[in-house]
């Protein structure tokens, strides 16, 4: 039986006597979709097996078992098989874009409530447990000065030290610095979290200020820093090796200096992916709790100083009111949460605007 | 303007393996030479050398003396970046600048070298479009990004690019073999009109190419894989290829080898 099998496959496929193929109606694939959910529903609620999820996927099943087979008889047996395999990888990106959206749902219905003017101008000073208003705008100033500091702290360090790696360093240095790069990209947050907490807050902050520790925006900015940098320098560094080597070349062989090569030429080539990178990493940042409950120490009221005293941040607000007491806490989580998610989508949108401006248009 | 260029003695390294060893010949002024060889021989290596490109990889070096006018090129305090703007070179495939536009790519080389007044920047760019034959192809569109050319106009841009900075020599590594009958031919006439003005210096695969564009022509070859290449004759165009002195480069030449 194996042998057979295996000479039959081995031999040429027969020549088709004709191109044209006999092709299932454009209405079958939907007709069976139809026809599997309602057999799918028959099946479950007839024996009370279970709900609609497992109506669609069953219906789901049924209709891949259904479409192979129809077009296994009217168009063949390769047809089929794409017609299945198609089906498949649409099934997959449905399934992959199932959570994004009932995430993106969740936030817009549930936040939609105290989206609100008040929210945007007050903070959370003096407000107490029955106190129904209350608002964002100490955490949202936190947040924005907080990744802004860490942005600039990051970028040029990062970007620079992406350079270093890919255009000057060469041995055993260059590969140190890209090992521990590595290695940075791992750390937990709550660890820079520590670490900034240990050498930044109680070791650094007491010059400041007197002799005693304090806590700030500042100190959050470093701790996001730590998370950013490995993230910038990664990616920065995967773009600047995708510039082919004959651009270089080809500025070499015109007289220009090669620093000036890497800023005129290689870097706007790959302006586009560091920004992508960039954004990457701040989105990342903004949404990070730990470090900034551990050296910013959150606060209810408005400190636009990110230098002295407390601050709070939009992450560390939604970790504080849903873990608080009061009925209208969860209403201001669920509004912080859809905020940070807005301002990161918009700070996106805006930075691939400004890269793409530089770019000539087709 | 053009340059006498001479080589003595060059040998070029990879790391530990040797490219090319004692190549000794002399290029004079205002002519074509072209450097034939089977693929791995050693031309292009020769030729990244003559500007110093070579270096640029990791672990490349050069011995012997290369000289331009007298002047060693491999001296100490010699400035790389002067070497290169006073020797320029296009490249075998086109390289134009993706995010410049034409306009940009033609004086990447001035702008990159501190010449910022417009005026200068828009003479400078139709006199090289125009010696590179574009100018009518390309001076309604100047602001279009260089990458929207198709591959011949971008070759000839990058060649405009590269005697936009006026250099006394000028390298072509392969600068036809990506391109179409039309464009080499393009680039074969530009190179006749650019004899008048600069050294030029072209690796071609194509032999047709070397007896039609080029004064002399030098046969490099190897003996085997691994070893270094050497060139093997250097004579008038005419004499190599229709009476060589050596039998390596008729079995060359007639195709009967390499």
């Amino acid at each position: 039986m194996t042998t057979t099998a295996t000479s039959h496959r081995t031999r040429p496929p027969a020549q088709p006597a004709s191109l044209r193929a006999r092709r299932l109606p454009w209405y079958a694939a939907p007709a069976i979709a139809v026809a599997a959910l309602a057999l799918s529903a028959v099946i479950v609620y007839g024996t009370d097996i279970g709900g609609p999820v497992l109506v669609v996927v069953l219906g789901a099943i049924l209709y891949l078992a259904g479409l192979f087979a129809a077009a296994n008889a009217v168009e063949g047996r390769r047809s089929a098989r794409n017609r299945t395999w198609s089906a498949l990888i649409h099934s997959a990106f449905v399934l992959a874009v199932l959570p994004l959206v009932s995430v993106v749902w969740t936030l817009v219905s549930k936040g939609a409530e105290r989206f609100d003017a008040n929210f945007f101008q007050t903070s959370m000073n003096n407000i107490g447990a029955r106190d129904a208003n209350g608002g964002a705008y100490h955490a949202i100033v936190g947040t924005l000065e907080q990744v802004g500091i860490a942005t600039l702290i990051t970028v040029p360090l990062g970007v620079l030290c992406a350079i270093y790696i890919v255009e000057y360093g060469r041995g055993k240095f260059a590969f140190a610095i890209r090992f521990f790069v590595d290695v940075m990209t791992g750390i937990p947050s709550i660890v820079s979290g520590l670490f900034v907490l240990a050498f930044w807050v109680l070791v650094v902050s007491p010059w400041f200020n007197d002799g005693r520790p304090s806590f700030s925006g500042f100190a959050a900015a470093l701790a996001l820093s730590v998370l950013m940098l490995p993230t910038i320098v990664r990616s920065t560094e995967e773009m600047l090796r995708l510039v082919p080597a004959p651009l270089r070349e080809g500025a070499y062989a015109l007289g220009v200096p090669k620093w000036k090569t890497i800023l005129r030429v290689v870097v706007p080539t790959a302006l586009p992916g560091i920004v992508t990178g960039v954004m990457l990493a701040i989105a990342r940042a903004a949404g990070e709790t730990a470090p900034v409950l551990l050296v910013a120490g959150g606060g209810a009221a408005i400190n636009t100083n990110p230098f002295e005293n407390n601050q709070s941040s939009l992450s560390l607000f939604v970790y504080q009111q849903a873990g608080d007491a009061s009925k209208y806490a969860p209403a201001r989580a669920w509004t912080a949460a859809l905020t940070l998610v807005a301002l990161v989508l918009i700070l996106t949108i805006a930075a691939k605007l400004l890269a793409r401006r530089n770019r000539l248009s087709r | 303007m053009a340059k006498r260029v001479s080589a003595s003695n060059v040998s070029a390294y990879y790391g530990g393996f040797k490219a090319i060893e004692n190549i000794n010949l002399t290029v004079e002024p205002k002519t074509v030479t072209a450097l034939i060889g089977p693929s791995g021989c050693g031309k292009s290596t020769f030729l990244r050398s003559i500007n110093r490109m070579h270096e640029v990889l990791p672990g490349a070096r050069v011995e012997g003396s290369l000289t331009i006018d007298d002047q060693d090129i491999y001296d100490r305090d010699v400035d790389v970046t002067a070497v290169r703007r006073t020797i320029g070179m296009v490249f075998q495939r086109p390289n134009p600048f993706p995010t410049m536009s034409i306009f940009e790519n033609v004086v990447a080389g001035l702008k990159l070298n501190g010449v910022r007044k417009k005026s200068i920047l828009e003479d400078a760019a139709e006199k090289a479009l125009r010696s590179a034959n574009l100018w009518d192809e390309v001076k309604d569109r100047l602001g279009k990004p260089g990458a929207g050319l198709s591959g011949g106009q971008q070759q000839r841009l990058c060649i405009a690019r590269t005697i936009a900075v006026e250099p006394q020599v000028v390298l072509m590594d392969e600068p036809c073999s990506a391109l179409d009958p039309i464009s080499t031919l393009a680039i074969e006439d530009l190179m006749f009109q650019l004899k008048d003005k600069f050294t030029i210096i072209i690796v071609t695969h194509n032999m047709q190419q070397a007896a039609r564009v080029s004064d002399r022509t030098a046969f490099f070859s190897i003996e085997k894989t691994g070893d270094p290449g050497r060139l093997i004759e250097y004579d008038n165009t005419q004499k190599i290829f229709s009476n060589p002195s050596v039998k390596k480069t008729e079995d060359y030449i007639t195709g009967r080898f390499g």
